[in-house]
Parts: structure tokens; sequence; C-alpha cells
């Protein structure tokens, strides 16, 4: 028979060693092994300590070895939208390397520079550029060396795929491998930041790229669909105990005793920690922590006050609330005098509810205190954040602490994992030993962090012709005390073990993103916070565009109201506004925005005329809507088509259409593939999503009382357009701009939009829920 | 404890736990498999899926005592001398997963679904992978490399588990 230890050691028990696990291509991490010595990417493997890379040295970002193969090392995290493939082609094309001779290394904070990590879809936009600057200066320097070994001028050699030949004469050829496989580059760059970074060559003209544009297929897929892939929850070193928290049962509870005799009898147990109002139970086995943490007798004490309102009356006190602060108005022309002159003047509230992040896998980590470091082994999207904020929490050098970055679910925004990498480095602190600990199902779907609950109202006012002559919005948002990426003292733990900060983070609502010429308008918005500011679980972070989708669903929907008060078509009337201005910005941002308008109408076959359309006799009624959006310079136009059953109040989105311009398309099948999985993740929001809270706590807390989009949800038609309505698509300095968030913003809009169309009824609170939809149906005699 | 022999992938184990502990935790760090992975712990999400019998089960709600002696196949086990499965390479040719995480869940969802159903309708599809979740919402292209695999597993003759009454086209 074999025992538990036996299993440890012969049956491939994975074993975590920094360079098997950092690069999940084995071929790399033995690679990069042999070049440790000489490599300074790659030389801080081991026990430590971890300095940080110096992103001025060339060696820093680019490896490239006797066989001519070239690993890039970036300081980005790929959340599954296969960012890392894309890096690869734009950091080849520079180099001039073919795209299967590269390999990538990212996110693990002492193999990589800092970039940052990910967040706000500034992959390729922001951090592209660096990486294309440094492999430019390596080609540079490349050629540089090859004039020397050939004793011809620079001038009159070629590259292809690494090899440097005499234009004049390509038998005498000198390889990348050969020129300086296995040595270092010893070459400084400049900048004043990492973004800054870089050398004196200069990148191509976008005419000039060969790889970019392609679709290699993503280079991690393989490993994620044959098992082999080591994600961050399968980190596992000898002698790793496993934790599980236990959280306050009600939100703002204060820990006043706990019963350490209800589970020190249990198999495996080791210890109970517990600092403030942080409590979490560490046993030898995985299954023992859980019933650890089930078992765990505390006594509690409620908070004297109520720590929010029942999620039924949120919307009703966010607007009673008075703001903890509200932005400066933007005003254009004199909206007052617009409105008292307006033909018609029409007003709509829209309200959506806090949503959460709610990860398919809850948030985890395991942290390892050996050789006095701490190693943490996190799938945090935001990797150097977490080592920074880990060494200021545990008080450690900040070359003493290092995360391993490495894959993990569902990655977009301020998730739970920041705070998961902070609670096993703080209980590994406090065994001496490696620690994995992972929330439950039940506390990542409650406390997770939420995007906040909006309520936003809407006025226009239409001319005698049907113009749109005046525009209100007015948002509020319940976002007090936002919340930023690994913060030491406003992560969960922290905040349970009593660390306040002297002024919380004030949040904000913000403005809807669009480029209507509207003559008189005012914008306006307000935060507003919930009686418990510190240990909610309705504690709001970055969620998949953070405010987009709400200010967009009222912003874009009201556009519909106004059209349909205006017995205009939706497209023509947005149209009407789009041109009613010729003034462009740098980016062409309105050119971009007739365009995308345009090409969704194009590939929708839109069919003009005013909506609602006449309803039809049956009991599924079908519609379709347009909503439209940017972020920074990304610009969508999104149509969906729904049918609604009219009996059921069961709303299916059909089709979409989606308009894209994120200007040079680095790899259009993975665009394709982003666009649509941002797509349906704001469906589900729109369809599904909505935290439930009593007066207590979050009562949603599984995927029944939070449900979610389903594989019966899917549209059967998905189209992607990819758009570049430059006015000179040709230009050689034609940017790359962020693609993912953009597309979370119009959805909700275009799907409410379409609901209209089909049945005439106007849904102005998310989620469309059957059971609303149905209601609504209902009222309106439908 | 409890003395439980497991068949992983045609590979046999015994472990010596408590018979109650749910199968997913004895795959994860008894036996040293890591494509089930812990999504709910309440059987709602899928994201555990092992086969047994040829049946998608999940595996974070099954008590290891219940499964004593049985076969289990994993992801790790689907493909074959190397080859992968069909779906497997629909899945990568369909360009499917996000961030992967669920994938697991979709991939043996789906293998049970084709040796019941070989030629399935997309309301098929969709009725069976129901209760399977993604949360980067790539249920578009899983419903797409599913009928990719059934147009690959036809090129190669294969109709599945030998249930091939249907028609082959």
């Amino acid at each position: 028979m074999t025992t538990r230890r036996d299993f440890l050691k012969n049956s491939g028990y994975l074993v975590v060693g920094i360079s098997a696990i950092a690069h999940a291509d084995s071929a790399i991490a033995q690679a990069d092994g042999a070049l440790a010595g000489a490599q300074g990417a790659a030389a801080a493997q081991g026990g430590g300590p971890y300095p940080d890379l110096d992103f001025r040295q060339l060696d820093s970002w680019i490896v490239i070895r006797p066989d001519s193969t070239a690993t890039f090392h970036v300081g980005k995290t790929d959340l599954g939208q296969g960012t890392g493939t894309a890096f690869r082609q734009m950091m080849a094309d520079e180099l001039d390397i073919a795209y299967d001779r590269t390999s990538l290394v990212m996110g693990s904070t002492d193999v990589t520079v800092d970039q940052g990590g990910s967040g706000g879809s500034d992959a390729i936009q922001t951090d592209g550029w660096p990486m294309r600057r440094v492999a430019a200066e390596a080609r540079r320097v490349l050629l540089e060396l090859a004039s020397a070994s050939l004793g011809v001028p620079v001038a009159q050699l070629a590259v292809s795929e690494g090899v440097i030949s005499v234009a004049a004469n390509p038998s005498r050829r000198v390889t990348y491998g050969e020129l300086i496989g296995g040595k270092r580059f010893n070459v400084t760059l400049s900048g004043n930041n990492t973004d800054a970074t870089t050398g004196v060559a200069k990148v191509k003209d976008v005419q000039q790229l060969k790889i970019v544009g392609q679709s290699p297929q993503r280079y991690d897929i393989p490993a994620k669909v044959d098992g082999t892939l080591k994600w961050a929850v399968d980190a596992k070193v000898p002698g790793m105990l496993h934790a599980r928290n236990v959280k306050p049962p009600v939100a703002g509870a204060t820990l006043v005793s706990i019963d350490e005799s209800s589970v020190r009898s249990l198999p495996g147990f080791v210890k109970v920690v517990s600092k403030g109002n942080y409590v979490a139970v560490v046993f030898e086995r995985e299954e023992q922590a859980i019933r650890g943490a089930r078992q765990l007798k505390v006594n509690w004490q409620k908070p004297a006050t109520a720590p929010f309102p029942n999620s039924e009356d949120l919307y009703t006190y966010m607007r009673r609330a008075t703001p903890t602060s509200s932005a400066a108005p933007n005003v254009v022309g004199n909206p007052d005098t617009a409105f008292a002159g307006a033909a018609t003047v029409i007003e709509a509230e829209y309200e959506v509810p806090f949503q959460g992040h709610t990860s398919i896998g809850p948030a985890h980590a395991m942290a390892d205190p050996s050789n006095d470091q701490m190693t943490i082994y996190s799938n945090d999207m935001k990797s150097y954040g977490l080592r920074n904020g880990v060494a200021q929490f545990l008080q450690m050098p900040r070359d003493r602490v290092r995360v391993v970055w490495m894959e993990g679910p569902q990655a977009y925004g301020r998730t739970a994992a920041d705070d998961a990498g902070f609670e096993a480095a703080y209980l590994a602190k406090e065994l001496g030993r490696p620690v994995r600990l992972q929330w439950m199902r039940d506390e990542e779907t409650a406390w997770d962090t939420k995007g906040p609950a909006f309520t936003v109202k809407m006025r226009g006012g239409l001319d005698a012709q049907g113009h749109l002559v005046a525009l209100d919005y007015d948002a509020r948002a319940a976002d007090y005390n936002h919340l930023g990426y690994n913060e030491y003292d406003t992560v969960l733990i922290s905040q349970l073990m009593g660390t306040r900060r002297a002024q919380p983070a004030r949040g904000g609502a913000g403005n809807p993103s669009e480029m209507y010429a509207i003559p008189n308008r005012r914008m306006t918005s307000h935060v507003v916070s919930l009686p418990l500011i510190w240990e909610t679980p309705l504690r709001t972070g970055n969620l998949r565009d953070p405010n987009g989708p709400q200010q967009t669903f009222a912003s874009e929907s009201f556009i519909d109201e106004l059209a349909a008060a205006a017995n205009a078509d939706p497209v023509e009337f947005r149209m009407r506004l789009l041109t009613a201005a010729t003034t462009d910005d740098s980016g062409f941002k309105r050119a971009r925005s007739i365009a995308c308008v345009k090409a969704a109408a194009d590939a929708f076959k839109w069919d003009a005329r005013p909506s609602p359309k006449r309803r039809d006799s049956g009991n599924i009624l079908t519609g379709r809507g347009i909503a439209y959006s940017y972020r920074s310079q990304t610009v969508v136009a999104q149509i969906a088509e729904v049918e609604v059953n009219r009996r059921t109040g069961h709303v299916w989105v059909k089709r979409i259409v989606c308009a894209h311009d994120c200007g040079l398309v680095i790899n259009p099948e993975g665009l394709r593939r982003t666009v649509e999985g941002g797509m349906l993740y704001t469906l589900s929001r729109a369809l599904h999503e909505e935290v439930k809270f009593d007066g207590e706590k979050v009562t949603s807390v599984d995927w029944v009382s939070h449900p979610t989009l389903t594989h019966a949800d899917a549209p059967a038609s998905i189209e992607v357009v990819i758009v570049n309505g430059d006015p000179n698509p040709n230009r050689p300095d034609l940017p790359h701009y962020g693609a993912g968030e953009t597309v979370c913003k119009p959805l909700i809009a275009a799907v409410a939009n379409a609901i209209y169309d089909a049945t005439g009824v106007r849904l102005r609170r998310v989620p469309f829920r059957d059971a609303r939809v149905l209601a609504a149906l209902k009222t309106a005699g439908v | 404890m409890s003395i439980i022999n497991l068949r992983v992938n045609g590979t046999s184990h015994t472990v010596d736990v408590e018979p109650s502990t749910p199968l997913l935790y004895i795959l994860r760090n008894d036996i040293g498999v890591q494509g089930p992975r812990f999504g709910c712990g309440l059987g709602q999400c899928g994201a555990c899926t092992v086969l047994i019998k040829g049946e998608a089960v999940r595996s974070c709600v099954r008590p290891v005592s219940a499964v004593n002696g049985a076969e289990i196949t994993t992801l790790e086990g689907l493909a074959k001398d190397g080859v992968l499965h069909p779906l497997q390479q629909a899945w990568i040719d369909e360009q499917v997963p996000q961030c992967g995480f669920c994938q697991n869940g979709q991939i043996l969802t789906a293998k049970a679904l084709l040796d019941r159903t070989p030629n399935p309708t997309d309301a098929q599809i969709r009725q069976g992978m129901n209760g399977t979740l993604c949360r980067c919402m790539t249920y578009y292209r899983i419903q797409a490399a599913i009928k990719r695999a059934v147009t690959l597993r036809r090129a190669e003759g294969d109709p599945g588990q030998g249930r091939g009454t249907e028609v082959m086209a």
C-alpha cells in the first residue's frame, strides 16, 4: 500500500521550483537555467534575494541563444486574451526573427522588468511600445556586430529571420546565435520609466511589419486543453499546509472570541490564526482545512448599525444619500435655456446593481517563506504590485519578496486574487511553513470586489424638428472607498485587522464616452457611500471596464428613447449627432465613430425605421438595438438582435454584430475572441448578474443565487467587423490601441434597445431576468 | 480512514483517506492530476469534472468512497498514444479558451455528450453543455468546437464509443 508520504515522493506530485514553474515551457526553463550565470534576466532565480531587473538593460528584455532562438521577458500578464502571443508577434517583427523561434516569459517579478502587470486594456496600447523599441534596438546591435564580423557596413547588410547577410553576396552570412548566442548584449537603454524604455533604433513603419497582422494560434492553448499546464492552483511544495479563511457572518461584525477546542481535535489540525477580525484555520490537508473552517466556533458581535440597506432598497437609498463627493459639472452651451425652449422634454432614470467578478475559480495563492524570503505563487494580474504590497504589509525588504506569476481564472480587474496573495503570505510568515490558501465559493461570490451600483438620471430636449438640443446626465455611483490594487492598507486582511486609511479613496461615477455633438449639455456625477465603509463585502474595485457598462447603459438607452420620441431611426439619429460637428481629435475619433456605426449597420443589414417595430403576433417577439461607445481611442458599435418570449419574459440575444476599431490589429483572430468574450461577459451582466443582500450580508453566494450566462444563452451568431476608420490607414505610425474593455461598454444598452424594439417596453433596471422582463411586459399589456 | 483503490488514466492508486473526502482533493493532492479544478465545491459549475464509465462526474461532490475501484479519466488521460482527442484538437483549431480554467469541464462534458449523442443538434449541444459554466463566456466558441470535433471524428471514421447507430455522412 502506498502512504501519502510515498505519494509525495513518487507519484508525480508537483514540486515547485522556480525554473520549472515560472516558465511553463520546460525547454525555455532549461535554456534559461543554463544561461542563468550569464544573463541578467534569468540571474535572480533560486533562493533569493530578488533584486529588481534593470529596465534600462537590454539583457533584461531579450535573451538570444546559440541556436538563434530568442526569449522575450516582459512585465505583463496574459489573462487569456492572447496578449502573450501578440507580444511575441510584435517583438519578433521588430527583431526580424521567425515567430516560432521565439518564446516569452512574463509576469514573475524576479525574471521580468516591472511593466505593472495587466489592467486597463493597456497591454498592447502602452506596453507594446517599449517591447517593440527594445526588440528594434536588439536588431540594431546585432547588425553592428554583423558589420564588424563580416567587415561590411551596416547599410550593405540584409536581415531575414535571424540571419544577417551581405546584400550583394548572400552566401556571406552570420546568424543571431553566432553573433550573440548565450552572451550578454551589455547595452544600456534610456527612458525615465519602463514605459519610456528605448534604445537608439527606431521601430519599423507599420507597412514593414510582417508578423503583426497575422493570426498565429495562441501558444498557451495546447497546455490548457491537454491538462499539462501548471496553474497557480497547482503550486505545491513539500511541507505545504492548507488554509481557509473564516469570514464574519455579518458584514462589520466584531470578533469576540474563538473556541479553538471546536477544531483542535480534528485530524490534521495545525493552527487557528486570528488578528482583529481576520480568522483562518490551517490544516495538513485541504479537505481538513475546509472542514475546520466550517466547524470553527467563533463568537461574533453584530455591528450596532446596519452595514447597508437591503438590495431591494438600494436605489432609494442611493438617491436619498448625500454624496461624499461630486465631480465638477461638465457643461456645454446653456442647458437650462435650451430645455426651457425645447418642444419635447423627456426624462428617464436607469439603475445598475452591484455586480461582482465572481471568478469561476475562487481566489487562491500559495506562499513559501523558505530561506527567509517570501515567494508567492499567484495568478494576480498585477504581480509587481502584489510583491510591493506584501513587502510593505509584512515589513520585509522588497528584494526578499517575489511573486511567481502563473495562469489562473478570470482576472479582469481588481479581483480577490490580491487579497488571497496577502493572506497566504501572512499565514506562511505566521506558520513559518509554506501555506496554500483558497477561498470557498460563497466567500468568493459574497466578498470579491464589486463594480459599483449606479443610478443615472437622464433628461433630454428635442426641438420641433426632432433635433436633440439639450441633454442632462446625472449619475450616482455607490463607489466610496474604491479599492486600488494590492494596497497593503486596503486589502481585505488589512481591513479586517483594523487598518484604516485616514482618507478613503473617493471613488467616481464619471461620464459616458461618445462623440455626439449636442449644443447644450450638462454632465454631473456623484459618489455615495453605504453605511459600512471598511470590512464590507460591498467593497468596490475595478471590474472589466470599471464604470463603462453602467454609464453607457444609461446614456445609450436614453439616446434610443430620444430617437423614439423624435420618431427617428436609432442609427440615423446617432449618425446625425456624430456628423453634427466636423472637428476631430488627433486620433480621428469622430471619423472612426462614424465609420464604426456605419460598419455595424451595414454588416447587420440594419432596416432603417423608428423603434419599436410593429409587434409580432406570436409568443416570440423580435427586435434589434444599437449602442456605441469608445474607450481611450478604441471605438465600438454593437447591434444586438433579440427574441423576447412574451409568455415567460425570457430574452435570448440571438445575434450580435460588433464593429471594432482599435487601430493597428496585432492578431485578428485573437482580437475576435477577445471581443466575443468581452461582449458575452457583459451579456451576462445584462441578463443575469446582481449582487443581492439583506441588511446584514450578501445573500447571492453561489451559481444558483447568483446566476450567470450559460451555454443556453450563447448567441447563434456573433460577427466582429474589424474596422479601421483612420482617414489614412496606410500611415506608417498607425498606433495599436487597447482592445478588450471597450466592448463591455455598449452591450447592455444594445440589448435594452433591442428589447424595446421588439416589445415597446423600456427596461431601465439591470439585469433583465425573466421575471423582471415578464412583469414589465404585463404592466405594459404586451 | 479507509483504503480506497482508484484507477486514474490507466494507473492504479491506493490511498488511505477519510472516506467522505470529495474525490477532487484526492485526485489533485494525492494522485497528482490537475485537470479537475475546484470551482464551487457544490457541483454547480463543472470545473472539477472527470469521466467515470463514460459519464461526466463532478468530483467536488463525489465522496471518494463512492468511487472505490472505479476507472477514472481526467483531462490528462484523454489523449491516446500522444494523439489529442478530436475534441482537444477542435479546441485548439477553434482557439476556444480565454483564461481556460473551466475548459477541463467543458471538454470532458462534451466528451460524455458526444459519446452519448455522436451527432448532436445545436439544441442538444446547448442542453447537454448547459450546466458547465465559463466566466470568460467562451460558450460560442465551445459550441463551434464541438461541431468541429463531430466533423473531425467523421473524417476519421470514428462515430464515437461504438454506439454508431447513426448514419454517418
